[in-house]
């Protein structure tokens, strides 16, 4: 397949999208909106404690209460077998998941769920959470990563059997990997300077607006119904399925609109537990986490510290990295080391890498995903620590990424080796940004950072129906986070030559459509909008047909252009051409309706890189930093709606630098999280950001009929580096952990001032 | 305890209510009216996304009880369009894609508008200072900032 170049109708302008009035007017139904008749209310009863264990649960006076329905807990669940089992792209495995949703020997974090109450009020079910007792024996915890692989740490699970890694002792260290390129001894001989640092991030969670909200609802019969808000109603159908021993075609998920997720949506916390208690009730029951249950009980991504060294000659040619990733799980094996260890120096043709890291056990709940998991962490080391050879080699640090930068042919340390990428043009449109050259001021600093992410494919599925008028309706199962409606519906129209307007794009529930793997990994416009594409051209292909059979000529002699049936040429006869409207309604009496079907595993992701610029100015008194201006490159493969795509990476950038400045989970020495809302966990407002300028480079994905790649992710990896270059740049302070908060900047230019005072 | 009974005005129609005295504005609102529009993201003043008007002031409604607001005018995002015309807000930031998820959109728009009946000429930094209680995820706010400046030079325009 290679990517069309044509004039486009809808591809590439900027339409109103699809859900667009529902949004502004407050009819949209998100998560917590959703009711039913006769529904009750579910509370879940959490643990006070980082690590205990459990010794005795005693419900009878909580189901005493009056108006008091159900009250489970892990008893009510079925244990599952320790293994890894396909879900989706990932492995899943249903003995960790059962003891996240519900604690069963162990509470192993501050939040972790230990029992569920439905009633008939969510007042009486909070009031009945504090009428179970639960016997803990307090365990020591541990909260640090590096802390946490010492021998002698408190052990999470002494049953678990790590992956990659052995040893006789009972550890924290889940899983171990490593990825390796050429020989970086005999690279870092060749090297005429060599760097060795240390870097570290904190935990920071996903900040989605919108909490986890469920409605579950199960029949006599045993059949489900789940409204939620999600990253995938497929997945919460598979989750719940196997966590209560349910039959696939027993549950049908219904996802709501999405009030973010960032990869926060993409595993079950509410879902089954609402199920249960309404199989037990016969009542629809509804659960809506609090923002503190947010923060203390839905993933956060992980923090981390790290080793970087790097060698390169003289003349800025990087000769080899190693690298060691150390990467907080939480209370279950799954940190995204791996991604995490493969992006670290992706942007870059480097002949000797090594790379290795670890997935690590804390008291803390078990981490999901965050936009491009892992990469942002290990690039915030990698991008550093090529900062600082540039500091080192005196060179510029764009002309040092240029130099270094990954291009066609490349192999990267990770495998794979890249195909059309528009890394380099991302590093020439930065270098020759007005950003680049404006003139900074005291106090003020600018710093540069790139990133990397794969991007997924995966599995979708899309049917593409005509309706008997000539407008159409495109389904598809992903849910739409931030405008894929309008990508996919600007996609439809484009193939089937018809007004946007015209084409009402829905997202069906888990029974409407064939399976979708969730919305993540920047897919949903490149893979299910592969699917839509394929599945209006099913449509156009029937429509050929049609006209073949009103003209009684062959179906190979009719061609579709814009919109209408022609003949292929003037030997297949002279008719005059049939529009999409003409053909749809005379359906009936051709055939039947006509539905355009596509589903597949689609692969040919097109990997994203990026390039960040940010300008900073450093308040010395306080240590406070003001961003002041930011430029994020993109190679965005093709924009079918480039504000949505702006939006993407405005949006990443913020994120980033709300990761790289304010947000950090902060723990009290039991453990307990203490930051538990959003006045003292702080994710960026307004008036701490100037624009977000998004630049756009096209370099065309040739495995998608519209050459996109996806851009979600991407655009979250460089800004931690960016932000902490930037901070060194002005204050000459390398500021080797996140986040760079007052207190923290203050300090390091004190000791800075000091350490100068004294030579 | 008895409930109380309130009686308001919700964008510009009588409304009556029964709540309970620990029932916030945004409880009413979202489970007596059946008016969800205005959303809870955090219940604790912080996010906006729930942001009323009462009695033409700008609050966060889990900030403000139901018992409170006997007598007061009270207006949401579902008051927002004039019938089937939507405000020049919900029309710019549809324009110009000022929304991703949509979850803070209403708040948003809510203190947008409660700001251009203030200022109708409103730098980029009092823009970013107003909208500094309404938490957004997605945008990075850049275009709602944008957005909210756009529909401030139409609407002087329009006035001339």
């Amino acid at each position: 397949m290679s990517s069309e170049r044509r004039e486009y109708k809808w591809v590439g302008t900027r339409q109103i999208r699809p859900d667009g009035h529902d949004k502004v007017t407050g009819r949209a139904k998100f998560g917590s909106d959703f009711s039913l008749s006769g529904m009750i209310h579910g509370r879940v009863l959490r643990s006070p404690h980082a690590h205990a264990l459990i010794k005795s649960i005693d419900t009878s006076k909580a189901e005493a209460l009056p108006g008091v329905k159900a009250v489970i807990t892990s008893k009510d669940f079925k244990d599952q077998p320790s293994e890894l089992k396909p879900a989706g792209e990932g492995m899943v495995n249903y003995r960790d998941m059962t003891r996240n949703v519900m604690a069963r020997e162990k509470v192993l974090y501050d939040g972790h769920a230990v029992a569920a109450v439905a009633a008939t009020t969510v007042e009486i079910a909070e009031s009945a959470l504090k009428l179970i007792d639960v016997k803990y024996e307090v365990l020591p915890h541990v909260i640090d990563v590096d802390e946490a692989m010492k021998d002698g740490s408190p052990i999470l699970d002494d049953k678990m059997i790590p992956i990659g890694y052995d040893t006789k002792n009972p550890t924290n260290i889940a899983k171990h990997v490593e990825f390796s390129l050429g020989d970086t001894d005999e690279g870092f001989a060749a090297a005429d300077v060599v760097i060795e640092r240390t870097y570290k991030t904190e935990s920071v969670h996903q900040g989605y607006i919108e909490p986890h909200a469920v409605v579950a609802s199960v029949s006599e019969d045993g059949q489900a119904q789940i409204w939620c808000c999600t990253q995938g109603q497929f997945m919460v159908r598979t989750f719940v399925g196997q966590l209560l021993g349910m039959p696939t075609s027993s549950i049908r998920v219904t996802p709501s609109e999405i009030g973010g997720g960032f990869g926060g949506k993409t595993v079950v916390y509410l879902e089954p537990l609402a199920t249960l208690l309404s199989s037990k009730v016969g009542k629809p029951v509804k659960m809506i986490m609090t923002r503190e249950e947010v923060f203390r009980a839905s993933g956060p991504t992980s923090g981390g510290s790290m080793d970087f060294k790097i060698g390169a000659t003289n003349e800025g040619k990087i000769t080899a990295v190693t690298g060691t990733v150390r990467l907080l799980a939480g209370a279950f094996p799954g940190a995204p080391v791996a991604p995490a260890c493969m992006c670290a120096v992706a942007p870059y043709d480097i002949p000797n890498v090594h790379i290795q890291g670890y997935d690590v056990l804390v008291n803390r709940p078990k981490v999901a995903a965050y936009r491009a998991p892992g990469a942002p962490i290990s690039a915030f080391g990698a991008e550093s620590i090529v900062d600082e050879l540039a500091k080192e080699l005196g060179m510029d640090p764009l002309k040092l990424r240029k130099l270094n930068a990954a291009k066609k042919g490349t192999k990267a340390a990770y495998g794979p080796t890249f195909r059309d990428i528009g890394y380099e043009e991302t590093i020439d449109l930065a270098m020759d940004h007005d950003h680049y050259k404006a003139p900074l001021g005291p106090n003020q600093g600018r710093g540069v950072a790139s990133g990397f992410w794969f991007n997924i494919g995966g599995e979708s599925s899309a049917t593409v129906n005509i309706n008997e008028d000539g407008t159409a309706v495109v389904i598809s199962g992903n849910p739409d986070i931030g405008g894929s409606r309008a990508s996919l519906a600007m996609m439809a129209a484009e193939e089937l030559g018809i007004e946007y307007s015209d084409v009402r794009p829905i997202i069906g529930d888990t029974a409407a459509i064939g399976y979708n793997f969730l919305t993540g990994g920047s897919r949903v416009t490149f893979a299910t909008g592969l699917a839509v594409v394929e599945a209006a051209k099913d449509a156009v292909r029937q429509l050929c047909e049609r006209a073949a059979k009103i003209w009684e000529v062959d179906a190979d002699g009719v061609v579709w252009d814009d919109g209408h049936a022609k003949p292929a040429s003037s030997n297949v006869g002279e008719f005059e051409p049939l529009s999409l409207a003409a053909l749809a309604a005379q359906a009936a009496k051709t055939g039947g309706p006509i539905c355009g079907h596509n589903a597949q595993n689609v692969q040919g992701a097109g990997p994203g890189f990026a390039t960040h610029i940010c300008d900073v100015e450093v308040d010395p008194e306080t240590g406070n930093v003001s961003v002041l201006r930011y430029t994020a490159v993109q190679d965005v493969g093709r924009a079918i709606h480039p504000s949505y795509v702006e939006g993407q990476i405005q949006g990443g950038a913020v994120q980033g630098i709300g990761w790289a400045l304010n947000e950090e989970y902060i723990y009290s020495s039991n453990g307990t999280l203490e930051n538990t809302g959003f006045l003292d966990y702080r994710i960026p407002v307004a008036s701490d950001m100037p624009m977000i300028e998004a630049v756009m480079v096209e370099c065309p994905n040739d495995r998608h009929p519209y050459g996109v790649r996806g851009v979600g992710e991407v655009p979250l990896v460089p800004p931690l580096a960016a932000v902490a270059n930037a901070v060194e740049n002005a204050t000459g302070v390398r500021m080797e952990a996140l986040p760079i908060s007052p207190p923290r900047l203050l300090a390091a230019l004190d000791s800075s001032n000091i350490k100068q005072a004294a030579e | 305890m008895a409930k109380h009974h309130i009686t308001a005005t919700l964008n510009g129609e009588p409304v009556e209510f029964l709540c309970s005295t620990r029932q916030t504005l945004l409880d009413v609102l979202r489970d007596e009216l059946n008016m969800t529009g205005s959303k809870e993201g955090c219940a604790s003043g912080d996010c906006g996304a729930c942001s009323v008007m009462v009695d033409d002031r700008l609050v966060c409604s889990c900030l403000v009880l139901g018992a409170e607001c006997d007598n007061k005018k009270i207006e949401s995002i579902e008051g927002m369009a004039d019938g089937e015309k939507l405000h020049p807000l919900q029309t710019k930031f549809l324009e110009e894609a000022a929304l991703q998820c949509g979850i803070c959109t209403p708040g948003v728009l809510v203190a947008a508008k409660a700001l251009l009946e203030r200022n109708n000429n409103p730098t980029e930094t009092e823009v970013r200072y107003w909208l500094a209680g309404n938490l957004c995820r997605c945008t990075g706010y850049d275009k709602i900032v944008r957005a909210v400046m756009n529909t401030a030079a139409d609407m002087r325009e329009n006035a001339k």
